[in-house]
């Protein structure tokens, strides 16, 4: 059963500066950016959550950049929390620097999901199945994080701590992804449901650089980043011996979307096939 | 004659959906109206030892000792309570109702009702139930002389899933009380099932129920009996507080609790010649009813008797047996147990080929029901009999020859399926029913007066298309009135692929009857003269059609309509995701009234069969669907469907109206055989549906049975 409107309340501050006062001031509030997510769970009642508050008149969370955080590093892919995949799909620096993200965002949900549903709503959502969070671990990206006080940056590799959690305290928001310059080939497969409008059973991004980088998600409580069969594939191991690391490395189980076989199984075949058309 | 049929004239309610002027049940509201909810059972099996309910005055609280009549849901089988006394046979079962004048009240209210319950062990296999819920025999020839003729025996087991409805407008009602009597308008496929439902709860005289549909969106079978409890229970809640109640369910409770079809598990063994002759069938039927009968005997009933497929053989012994289980009823599902048997006989026809060496196309036109045959109830076929023109228009379409040969080895498939379905009520079912149809005389033409439900399928347009032709009248002169069972006479229900056949023809009979008392004059001269006039006709059997219940034998249906489905296909080698590409479906319906509604009806229909083939699986965990959401339970979207080549042949049948037959259920019997065909094709040995990328992984063939498999 939803959740009555009447019981709900929204905060809707203007600028960041004024929504992390808020947020320092009652951690219990809840971000909503396009609320794809936050909507799901208050419908079908699963979310206990009364207080919101709304960050999407947020302009300095938009915009998709590159920027140079400290003058010595190589200039990094800024992306604003609040860009849709609408924005990253029509984006075309996005489009150079990291296609296998806007491969990603053109498979997700429909239409309207596209234009509401926000890149950092789904790092914030903490989904396994979110489906641009192995783009990004892969891809080695950086989740920015800012409360009233201060400002972090924590690796993909290290942001998530378990199913549905985060090292993300209740007073800070996502403000941007930044992706340092990926070298190599970019790959990317979604298995979903059905053809469109999806959840993930299971989806792999691949980079085939110097350093080969490999993440997956579905396939764990948080998405895996499955280092040691990639340091297999950078050291010349054969495709056989990554497959069996990767079974290693992943723990599937059965739920309504799947089972815990096939994932197993069409994890291995896709590192297969990765390796097979980034040759 | 022949203006409007066989034309695609404009549908009669298209612009006021296509505008949002029609009104569904949730868009209509009455004065002092309130809103009921639905507090269910969280077991599968036991009993409720105790209620307790923390809700304050303001909720309407009612329970089955405020049913003023007989406490169960009037169908075939009174054994299925409006609201549960005590026992419970599954989870959902309603017990207690709730109802409040802010519909935001309603939002978790179950949470503050609680039930003690005494737990049983509940049984969820048919196949370990004790309870049957009707058992049908079906016997031709002699089996043993059958199978001594055959020179292989061929066995399979096959077996089919839950299916939802999942129209898209879920399940509502409004139920308004008055002086002694209630009305109740509903989302519904049957206004006069509802009608005998609300007189046995409410134990009113049935000239103080009426029952009158909202526009509907959607039913596909789902809306045949389910609309009788729920609208028993906004009648209990209206009857208790005074006042109209509206209960409308969401998507989740719509998938949670209402019907779903018949889960099958069917065993074929048939004796079949070198040649390909088959000699003899012997067929074992099971259905997972769920907790009560509901239709269940009526279900059973359709599927065993299209189990045999569109051939013909001599000696056939078909058993069926509809179970109980601890799950939610089943019910009517568009096919209502044709698409489960067919399934079976059709995945079984093309193992048997493999099995011969045969191609499965030749092991079905040596095979298939030509017109003089008679089919398994031992029903001689007329001249419309058209299992060989369809299967030969689908192949010729399709390339399927050419298509086999090379895509052989391949991750490419195609596969076909050849199969029937009768129109209108089973056996005696229609002379049972005894429907009436009226027409009204009108100052500009003519009112059809009739039970029939417009659900999306096009009613509305096709009977006043009949109508118009066979009064010599222009189709806009044509109205049709709502179906509200104060004004309209019982005309059977929405289901069965009937309405047109059945009720059609009903209404072309009072158009040439009130076309023979026109005479000369227009309808205006007529009306000025004499005032209104109604006639109304009542159905009769076609002349020597007879049907034994005891042997299940004789003239199963006035007709059949015959189709054929080439399906071709990709699997992918990395995920086992399979892509249909292309489906070709060729259908014999007597008459297209309306092509473009037809043609919609087999799309839909072939869509519909896709998506019951490859993705949508009702996940059940103790009882209670897991899955009960859009994002989980899957239907095919647009990019899911394959393109669809529909070509109809019209062998018109002696007694429809113009020569049709039904159209409605016939489309989604040939789907899911085709596909698994065409997977058998590309090396996987599937024999369950749907057949997931996870079921087709497990069922890879090994190189060596498929080498068996072809050149045995
Ligand atoms: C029909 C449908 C289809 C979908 N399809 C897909 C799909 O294919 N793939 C997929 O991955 N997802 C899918 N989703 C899920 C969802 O759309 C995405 O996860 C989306 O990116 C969420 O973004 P949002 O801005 O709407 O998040 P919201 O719903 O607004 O928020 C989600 C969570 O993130 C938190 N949050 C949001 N922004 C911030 C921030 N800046 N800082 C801190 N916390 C924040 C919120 O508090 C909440 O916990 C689908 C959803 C629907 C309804």
């Amino acid at each position: 059963m939803p959740a009555g409107a009447s019981a709900l309340s929204l905060a809707r501050p203007r600028t960041l500066k004024a929504a992390l006062a808020l947020l320092a001031e009652d951690p219990e509030l809840m971000p909503i950016a396009g609320c794809t997510d936050v909507f799901v769970g208050l419908h079908f009642g699963t979310s206990g959550q009364r207080r919101f508050i709304d960050l999407w008149g947020l302009d300095e969370l938009r915009g998709i950049a590159l920027v140079r955080p400290e003058p010595s590093e190589a200039p990094v892919l800024r992306i604003g929390a609040l860009a849709t995949y609408t924005d990253i799909i029509a984006s075309a620096l996005v489009r150079r620097r990291l296609p296998m993200l806007v491969a990603a965002a053109r498979e997700i949900g429909g239409a309207q999901i596209q234009n509401r549903g926000t890149l950092g709503g789904n790092v914030a959502n903490a989904s396994p199945a979110g489906d641009t969070l192995p783009v990004l671990a892969a891809a080695n990206a950086r989740i920015v994080l800012r409360s009233a006080g201060a400002e972090r940056r924590v690796a993909m590799g290290e942001y998530y701590t378990g199913y549905r959690t985060s090292v993300r305290q209740a007073h800070e928001l996502i403000t941007a992804v930044e992706i340092p310059p990926v070298a190599g080939r970019q790959w990317w497969r979604k298995v979903g449901t059905r053809k469109a409008q999806a959840i993930s059973k299971i989806m792999m991004a691949g980079v085939r650089g110097p350093v080969v980088r490999i993440a997956i998600g579905s396939v764990a409580p948080t998405v895996v980043v499955a280092d040691k069969t990639a340091r297999c594939l950078s050291a010349g191991g054969t495709l056989a011996e990554a497959q069996a690391l990767l079974g290693d490395e992943i723990t599937p189980i059965d739920d309504v979307r799947s089972t815990r076989e096939y994932r197993h199984q069409v994890a291995q075949n896709l590192l297969a096939q990765f390796w097979r058309e980034t040759e | 004659m022949g203006r409007a049929v066989g034309t695609s004239v404009r549908r009669m309610d298209g612009d006021d959906k296509v505008t949002g002027a029609a009104k569904y049940v949730d868009d209509l509201s009455f004065p002092d109206m309130l809103f009921g909810a639905t507090i269910r059972s969280t077991i599968s099996c036991g009993e409720i030892v105790n209620t307790h309910i923390g809700l304050p005055p303001e909720f309407v609280v009612a329970d089955h000792r405020d049913i003023p009549g007989a406490n169960h849901v009037a169908l075939i089988d009174p054994d299925q309570p409006c609201l549960a006394e005590g026992p419970i046979r599954h989870y959902a079962e309603p017990v207690l109702l709730v109802a409040h004048a802010d519909r935001r009240a309603l939002f978790g209210v179950e949470a503050r009702i609680r039930f003690d319950y005494r737990e049983r062990t509940p049984n969820y296999d048919p196949e370990r139930s004790d309870t049957c819920f009707k058992q049908i025999a079906i016997d031709k020839g002699d089996l043993a002389r059958g199978f001594g003729d055959a020179d292989t025996v061929i066995e399979g087991e096959y077996r089919t899933g839950h299916q939802e409805q999942l129209y898209i407008e879920p399940n509502g009602v409004i139920a308004v009380p008055g002086d002694g009597q209630i009305t109740v308008y509903g989302s519904l496929q049957c206004p006069y099932y509802v009608h005998k439902a609300l007189v046995v709860v409410t134990g009113l005289a049935p000239a103080r129920v009426r029952v009158v549909q909202a526009e509907t969106g959607g039913g596909f079978g789902g809306k045949e009996e389910y609309p009788s409890m729920l609208a028993c229970h906004a009648a209990i809640l209206a009857i208790k507080s005074g006042r109209p109640v509206k209960m409308i369910y969401d998507r989740v409770e719509d998938l949670l609790a209402t019907t779903k079809r018949h889960p099958s598990v069917v065993r074929h063994r048939t004796g079949v010649t070198r040649d390909g002759r088959m000699t003899a069938m012997d067929i074992d039927v099971v259905m997972d009813g769920g907790g009560y009968a509901t239709l269940s005997a009526v279900v059973l009933s359709r599927g065993v008797i299209h189990a045999a497929g569109p051939y013909r053989c001599d000696h056939l012994r078909i058993r069926g047996r509809a179970m109980m289980t601890n799950t939610p009823p089943n019910g009517a599902f568009r096919g209502f147990g044709a698409p489960q048997t067919q399934f079976a006989i059709e995945a079984h026809i093309d193992r048997m080929a493999g099995a011969l060496g045969l191609d499965p196309l030749r092991l079905r036109e040596i095979n298939a029901l030509r017109p003089g045959d008679t089919t398994a109830t031992g029903q001689t076929l007329g001249k419309d009999a058209s299992a060989l023109p369809v299967l030969r228009e689908a192949v010729k379409r399709s390339g399927y020859k050419q298509k086999r040969r090379a895509w052989q080895g391949t991750n490419r498939g195609i596969g076909l399926s050849l199969f029937f379905h009768g129109s209108g009520f089973t056996g005696a079912g229609e002379v049972k029913l005894a429907s009436k149809a009226s027409l009204e005389l009108t100052a500009t033409g003519a009112r059809i007066l009739v039970a029939s439900t417009e659900i999306g399928q096009g009613t509305r347009t096709m009977l006043a298309q009949i109508v118009a032709d066979a009064m010599a009248l222009p189709y806009s002169s044509i109205e049709v009135h709502a179906a509200d069972t104060d004004a309209v006479p019982d005309s059977g229900p929405t289901v069965a692929s009937r309405t047109c056949m059945i009720v059609g023809k009903l209404l072309e009979r009072c158009a040439r009857d009130l076309r023979r008392k026109l005479g000369k004059l227009t309808p205006a001269e007529y009306f000025t003269r004499h005032g209104a006039v109604v006639v109304t006709a009542q159905y009769e059997p076609p002349p020597g059609q007879v049907w034994d219940d005891q042997r299940y034998a004789g003239d199963a249906y006035g007709s059949y309509a015959w189709g054929c489905n080439v399906v071709e296909l990709e699997v992918d080698p990395v995920t086992f995701e399979i892509t249909p590409t292309h489906v070709t479906a060729v259908a014999e319906i007597g008459r297209a009234i309306h092509p473009v509604m037809a043609e919609g009806q087999i799309q839909g229909g072939t869509a519909q069969g896709i998506g019951y083939a490859l993705l949508e699986e009702v996940v059940m965990r103790d009882g209670r669907m897991a899955n009960a959401q859009l994002t989980n339970y899957i239907i095919p979207t647009p990019m899911d469907a394959p393109l669809i080549d529909v070509a109809m042949i019209e062998r018109p049948y002696a007694h429809g109206p113009f020569g049709a037959k039904g159209v409605g259920e016939m489309p989604i019997d040939g789907p899911a055989p085709a596909v698994v065909n065409a997977l058998r094709h590309c090396g996987f040995d599937v024999r369950a549906i749907p057949a997931t990328p996870e079921r087709l992984m497990a069922g890879k063939l090994k190189v060596e049975e498929l080498a068996v498999e072809s050149f045995s």
